[in-house]
């Protein structure tokens, strides 16, 4: 007899067939149809009409069939609220049935069913079954607690069930005790409430359940222990010596969750030779995960990778058991190859390097390639191996395999820049592939390789003239690495091939290319090479920084974060728990808590499963991936760290540059600041910032000054106030950069000094360059003046409040910290470049949507057309056009203006209607941005009067 | 947290819901659409991220694995342990093959679903596994059929007593019962895996073995095993005092009843391999290869090998072979593209060899290199442990003091047995 012939019918009039079977005296016939109902509900049949029927069958001394109805009620009460009370009295009567099975039955499938009126009912039963004598009916007690928190909170907390459950960690029975470890560990997750902190004394109860309770049980309480902070070393050992024996257990998720704990105790524990043993202790359990299921080898696998980053002498004389079998499915060998790069040394390289080798001869292109990025990233890494890595590239070059060679390329170039002038002698082999190259990056990659060894290469001028025949159909990778190698070939050649050919790609690149990365770079070359060719020697072909292959390597706090986090989903994909769970009911200070830059870099959580893999990309290559202005100019390419901590490579150039911003543009003002850059050859042309925060370096920042400079101070701070210091200030734009100018008078009897200045978060993100104000000592009764520069931080901005104010502190040794309110002016963030054509003004204003778009009336009367040109004019803002409309007697002003918000810059588009016999105006404005409205209408007054 | 799932799937290879547990209210009803569209028919597509087992739809995780013509997919919302996700449904196949006479099949799932859905009840409660053992589950959850009135109401009386015990320190054991002829069987089953590369030298090599017991005591036995060897790599069922292991290295133990798993352990040093391949294979032009496959055993000369099947790939173009052996039968395998060399039994200390010229189709494009795929070999023999592993002795203590007859076994399979070519 089998189930599956209650699958088989999807006959018309089956559903009236069920009401007449579920209404039947026979209870056999009864059994069969709920049966069916069942097996319709499991296949996505929508038989929630037959509820009252199904109900009527709750009353049974047929455990099976009563099972059957609970499963039939958990699936459709939320459909019928009111149909589900029927069922309350067979709970309440289920619950006190002498079988312990069938009280659990009942408290277990009331708490599964989310429907008001059963959770009241829920309370009285579930407060007897967590008291209860048996303890199979205490353990799904206690689960329900937690089944009830996530239904009504408030309930769980007024009828104290929390207590209870508490109190049932001391329970002589172990999987009582486990299962209030969950429940409770839950409650604490997602309250975000101190509900359950492991004390010394839980702790010995806890670790006392530990070696009875069943394997899950072990898992719960394992995970539970691994948020508990050890008080000493001490504390630390007893806690790991308890844990130990477990990572011989047969389950796979007992020993990682163990693994966790004594991860966790080890960074406390200050006996080495301890510390050793352990180490040594966890190896075997962690290469034996990797004979389970090939699913539970991945899970494995990404714990590992993060254990060896942590601590690498674990697993360093197992690289071995990583090796790929041939069998392993590719998410898994992917993974190995990972681990081996990671665990590769001197010691070990030649093993290491037979099997990459090997496996750049498989015929998966996916994992062929990523095996010869490996040699790459440990001749990257390993210094003594780097010749015996570039001999398996170019063996695998031999094989002429087109993608191998290409990969092989890319590697290259990667180890060129490790270890300038070492290998260069191989260049004739790549050469010889030239013809074959038809993927970007490898062409990119080649490219760079010409550019930089131009003077080592006698025919640099002929190949890189090969790849400028067809440069208006390459990608705008292989066309950046084109510009910048033809410059370098023309400061390290300077005879007349290259110099044509340096004339035709500025010129291509300046006036053919829609590409805005392109041309300014062109420019920016262009105008370098006829200012002062040295100089632009010595920026372009100035020495580089070393590469490291770090790319792949996590942010230390985020390792450590993650960690804690073994066994977790966290841990699969390399985020923290916060990226990919969205629960609301998350306490807000729980976000907050992490660090912000961490994880917006990595790119949409939909991404998760490909982003958690580390990429194809290994570090060097960000560069020629993610074109960065500066970077590329200088032709730095720092690898890219995943995470805004990681060390980086400070550029050669002297640096003075302002500690706040976390752009590196910074760095282009001063490499352009000492330039004139309006002698250049071309005329300037508008350039697009490539980030928020960058001055403008083709301003003028003479005319600024004076216009600027001449906005009045307004009082912030009165002397009463101030305890005797008077504060005048305001945030104004000079020299195409937003300034703080500020005035203090000093009422006081005393000298005051050691002025500092900090800013409370803003809309945009604006804050001091230095936290010291420059303005020495004032002396008592005089007054001193300062102007702070301010720089866009990311990290500074807050949600746009009205009124648009910025807070502001101001300190010095002698009065202490005064606090205050100012306005958030503007055009302190108008960019000078935010001119925009009439047809992009008409066209960006009807892409916008609607929701956009906000109106103001404004009671001022416009002053004389050609003053309010001049007033928006030095305040960045630009009249597109004027117009009168007959019918309604009105005149309208277009008006724009870039304000450069942090991340992307907002184009604003303005109309501004007035009449000349009716006061006041009418503002419509319209952006990306509509939060800046406000900003906007604070601003007018002020510039249109 | 350490919750496993908010739902639990079994879909069969289209990516139809045989059946289907919703366990938390986080997630949405069905999701099997969203498996069927963004994993299982992103198979073919060469992304590597398309096709690992855990994976973030929307706003949920979906954890999946196949076990022969069934998907299980575990649904969750939370930063659950995906350890413990894997973990479970591994131990649930297990279950249902116990209830299922050894089967776990789209069929099989069907043909029980009542029964299923009895036992995902009680297996998992708000996402949290309980209990996945079936000898436990088998006290209180009962296969259906055969069973009268009477005998029934007697069994839901030993369940409803049963619970103490499920629940208890030693909940695998019941204490009632009672065998009139009381054995133990141990069998010693290893697994050796290897790689060698063509040159002869082995690349990676180890054995995983496992302790495999039927027990068929009476009353509760304390059961003690001593092995020779100091074993570092080592997991154990639970029954096992893990305690008494790490300080005394005394595999001590109240079994359950029945068959069950003791302990696995794999190790890496010693290890004798069993066989070794050598082969040469020459491309002779673009149309024919020369084949010599010579293998050795090396084990004793009084054991011997069974079911020896040595499988050398060829390439696709293969049209076809010539083969002669010194033993044992040979032909080429067109689904497999392989010749296949099969011998029923191989003496310990021999060697045996196989020549073959294989002629291939002249292709008219350029082909791609032959990826050569390494040499695969399987073979299981008796009486052999590779590592090594001894029983030195075999303990049972029981207050009834009764006689126990034990037996013990060890048999060495083959995992990845593989040479380069």
């Amino acid at each position: 007899m089998s189930d599956s012939k209650y699958f088989a019918t999807t006959k018309k009039g089956e559903i009236h067939e069920f009401k007449e079977d579920l209404r039947s005296l026979d209870r056999s016939k009864k059994k069969e149809a709920v049966k069916k109902v069942i097996a319709a509900m499991t296949v996505g049949k929508d038989v929630s009409m037959l509820f009252p029927d199904v109900v009527n069958c709750m009353q049974t001394d047929d455990l099976e069939l009563k099972k059957l109805v609970y499963l039939y009620l958990i699936n459709y009460a939320k459909t019928q609220p009111d149909l589900a009370i029927m069922g309350v009295n067979t709970f309440v009567k289920d619950s006190q049935d002498p079988n312990p099975l069938i009280r659990a039955l009942a408290v277990r499938t009331m708490g599964c069913i989310r429907v008001d009126k059963i959770t009241e009912y829920l309370c009285d039963p579930l407060q007897r079954c967590l008291k209860d004598d048996d303890p199979y009916v205490r353990k799904t007690a206690a689960v329900c607690v937690a089944k009830l928190y996530d239904i009504n909170s408030e309930l769980v907390e007024d009828r104290g069930f929390l207590d209870i459950l508490k109190d049932l960690l001391a329970d002589s029975n172990p999987m009582v005790v486990a299962n209030a470890v969950a429940a409770l560990s839950e409650i604490h997750e997602v309250s975000g409430k101190d509900v359950f902190q492991i004390t010394s004394n839980s702790l010995f109860k806890l670790l006392r359940a530990l070696n009875e309770c069943t394997e899950w049980g072990q898992v719960f309480i394992l995970d539970s222990l691994a948020a508990y902070q050890a008080k000493d070393s001490k504390d630390a050992e007893s806690i790991v010596e308890r844990v130990s024996p477990r990572l011989q257990h047969a389950n796979c998720a007992v020993v990682l969750s163990a693994v966790k704990v004594i991860m966790k105790q080890l960074d406390l524990i200050q006996d080495d030779a301890l510390v050793r043993q352990l180490q040594k202790k966890m190896a075997p359990p962690l290469v034996t995960l990797l004979s389970a299921e090939p699913e539970i080898q991945y899970v494995a696998l990404r714990n590992i990778n993060l254990i060896v980053q942590k601590a690498p002498q674990i697993l360093s004389h197992e690289v071995k058991v990583f090796f790929c079998k041939y069998n392993d499915p590719i998410y898994v060998k992917m993974e190995k190859l990972e681990i081996m790069i990671r665990l590769a040394s001197d010691k070990n390289i030649d093993q290491v390097l037979l099997e990459f080798k090997e496996y750049a001869t498989e015929v998966d292109v996916d994992f062929v390639r990523r095996a010869v990025r490996a040699i790459g990233r440990c001749a990257v890494s390993i210094e003594k191996a780097a010749e015996r890595c570039i001999n398996v590239l170019l063996e695998l070059i031999q094989t002429k395999v087109n993608y191998v060679v290409q990969e092989a390329i890319i590697v290259i170039k990667d180890i060129f820049r490790r270890y300038p002038n070492r290998y260069e002698s191989i260049i004739a082999t790549l050469c010889e592939n030239l013809d074959t190259l038809d993927e970007p990056e490898a062409k990119a990659s080649m490219i760079w390789i010409i550019g930089e060894y131009a003077e080592r290469i006698d025919n640099a001028d002929e190949l890189l003239e090969q790849f400028l025949e067809t440069f208006p159909e390459e990608t705008a990778l292989v066309q950046l690495q084109l510009v910048t190698a033809a410059v370098k070939l023309f400061l390290k050649k300077p005879t007349e091939k290259p110099q044509q050919m340096i004339q035709l790609v500025l010129t291509y690149a300046t006036q053919e290319t829609d590409n805005p990365d392109l041309r300014d770079r062109a420019y920016i070359y262009w105008r370098l090479l006829s200012t002062d060719p040295d100089a632009a020697k010595e920026v372009v072909l100035a020495e580089k920084p070393v590469i490291m292959d770090n790319t792949t390597s996590l942010e230390p706090s985020l390792l450590t974060l993650l960690l804690g986090q073994l066994g977790n989903l966290a841990s699969v994909y390399h985020k923290p728990p916060e990226a990919f769970v969205t629960r609301s009911r998350m306490a807000v200070q729980r976000a907050e808590d992490l660090a912000p830059a961490s994880f917006e870099e990595e790119g949409p959580i939909s991404a998760g499963a490909s982003e958690a893999m580390p990429g194809p990309v290994a570090g060097p290559e960000v560069q020629s991936h993610q074109p960065d202005l500066l970077g590329d100019l200088l032709d730095v390419g720092e690898p890219t760290p995943p995470a805004p901590v990681a060390p980086t490579p400070t550029p050669p150039q002297p640096t003075a540059r302002p500690p706040a911003p976390p752009t590196s543009n910074g760095n282009l003002q001063e490499l352009l600041g000492g330039l004139d850059i309006n002698a250049g050859a071309p005329p300037p042309a508008p350039v697009a910032p490539q980030q928020a925060g960058q001055a403008d370096p083709f301003g003028s920042p003479a005319v600024r000054q004076d216009q600027a400079g001449g906005s009045s101070l307004r009082q912030l701070l009165t002397a009463d106030r101030g305890k005797g210091l008077s504060i005048f200030g305001t945030v104004a734009r000079v020299g195409g950069q937003p300034v703080y100018q500020l005035r203090f008078q000093n009422e006081t009897a005393q000298p005051l000094d050691g002025f500092m200045i900090q800013f409370n978060k803003n809309t945009f993100g604006l804050a001091p360059a230095n936290q010291a104000v420059n303005v020495g000592v004032i002396g008592p009764r005089s007054s001193g003046s300062a102007s702070v520069p301010l720089v866009q931080n990311p990290a500074m901005v807050s949600p746009a409040q009205a009124p648009p104010t910025l807070q502001v502190a101001i300190r010095n040794n002698q009065l202490g910290v005064a606090y205050f309110n100012d306005s958030l002016p503007l055009p302190a963030i108008l960019v000078e470049d935010g001119k925009i054509e009439g047809s992009v003004f008409v066209g960006s204003w009807k892409s916008l949507p609607e929701a956009n778009e906000v109106t103001q009336q404004l009671p001022i009367n416009i002053g004389s057309l050609e003053s309010v040109r001049a007033r928006l004019a030095a305040a960045n803002l630009f009249v597109m056009a004027h117009k009168q409309v007959a019918q309604t007697n009105e005149e309208v002003l277009y008006i724009t203006g870039k304000a450069a918000t942090v991340d992307t810059p907002t184009q604003l588009l303005l109309e501004v209607r007035y009449s000349k016999a009716i006061p006041g105006i009418k503002a419509f404005t319209k952006s990306t941005r509509p939060d800046l409205a406000p900003f906007v209408f604070e601003a007018l007054p002020a510039l249109l009067t | 947290m350490a919750c496993a799932c908010s739902a639990l799937y079994f879909l069969n290879l289209k990516g139809d819901i045989l059946i289907q547990r919703t366990y938390r209210d986080d997630v949405e009803r069905n999701l099997a659409p969203a498996f069927r569209s963004h994993i299982l028919h992103t198979k073919g597509n060469d992304s590597v991220a398309n096709l690992t087992p855990v994976r973030v739809l929307g706003s949920c995780s979906f954890l999946y694995m196949r076990q022969s013509d069934v998907y299980i997919l575990a649904v969750v919302k939370s930063n659950s342990n995906a350890m413990l996700a894997f973990q479970f449904m591994v131990q649930t196949v297990n279950v249902f093959k116990s209830y299922f006479g050894g089967e776990f099949s789209e069929q099989s799932l069907k043909s029980n679903f009542v029964l299923i859905y009895e036992l995902l009840d009680e297996i998992l409660d708000f996402g949290y596994p309980q209990v996945a053992d079936s000898s436990i589950l088998k006290q209180y959850i009962f296969q259906k059929g055969f069973v009268t009135e009477a005998t029934k109401l007697k069994r839901e009386q030993e369940a409803a007593n049963s619970t103490l015990q499920v629940t208890g320190a030693v909940g695998w054991r019941k204490d009632s019962i009672r065998y009139k002829k009381n054995e133990v069987f141990l069998d010693i089953i290893e697994t050796v895996n290897m790689l060698m590369s063509n040159k002869g030298s082995v690349l990676r090599c180890d054995v995983n073995g496992k302790v495999v017991m039927k027990v068929f005591l009476s009353g509760m036995p304390d059961v003690k095993l001593g092995l020779n060897d100091k074993l570092e790599d080592v997991t154990f069922h639970q029954c096992v005092n893990l305690g008494k292991f790490n300080t005394e290295k005394v595999v001590s133990f109240v079994p359950p009843d029945g068959e069950f798993e003791l302990m696995k352990y794999r190790c890496q040093d010693n290890i004798v391999l069993p066989f070794r391949i050598l082969p040469i294979i020459n491309e002779i032009g673009r149309t024919r290869l020369e084949v010599n496959v010579t293998a050795k055993s090396s084990f004793d000369s009084k054991l011997f090998a069974l079911n020896v099947v040595i499988s050398v790939p060829m390439p696709d173009n293969t049209a076809q072979a010539e083969i002669q052996t010194t033993q044992g039968k040979a032909k080429y395998d067109p689904k497999k593209h392989a010749l296949v060399w099969k011998l029923k039994r191989f003496v310990g200390q021999s060697e045996h060899a196989m020549a073959a010229t294989v002629e291939l189709i002249a292709t008219t494009r350029e082909k791609k290199p032959w990826a050569r795929p390494p040499i695969g070999m399987q073979f299981q023999v008796p009486m052999f442990s590779a590592s090594g592993l001894r029983v030195q002795y075999l303990k049972v203590w029981e207050k009834s003091n009764y006689k126990v007859e034990k037996w013990v076994r060890k048999v060495s399979k083959s995992g990845d047995y593989s040479t380069r070519i």
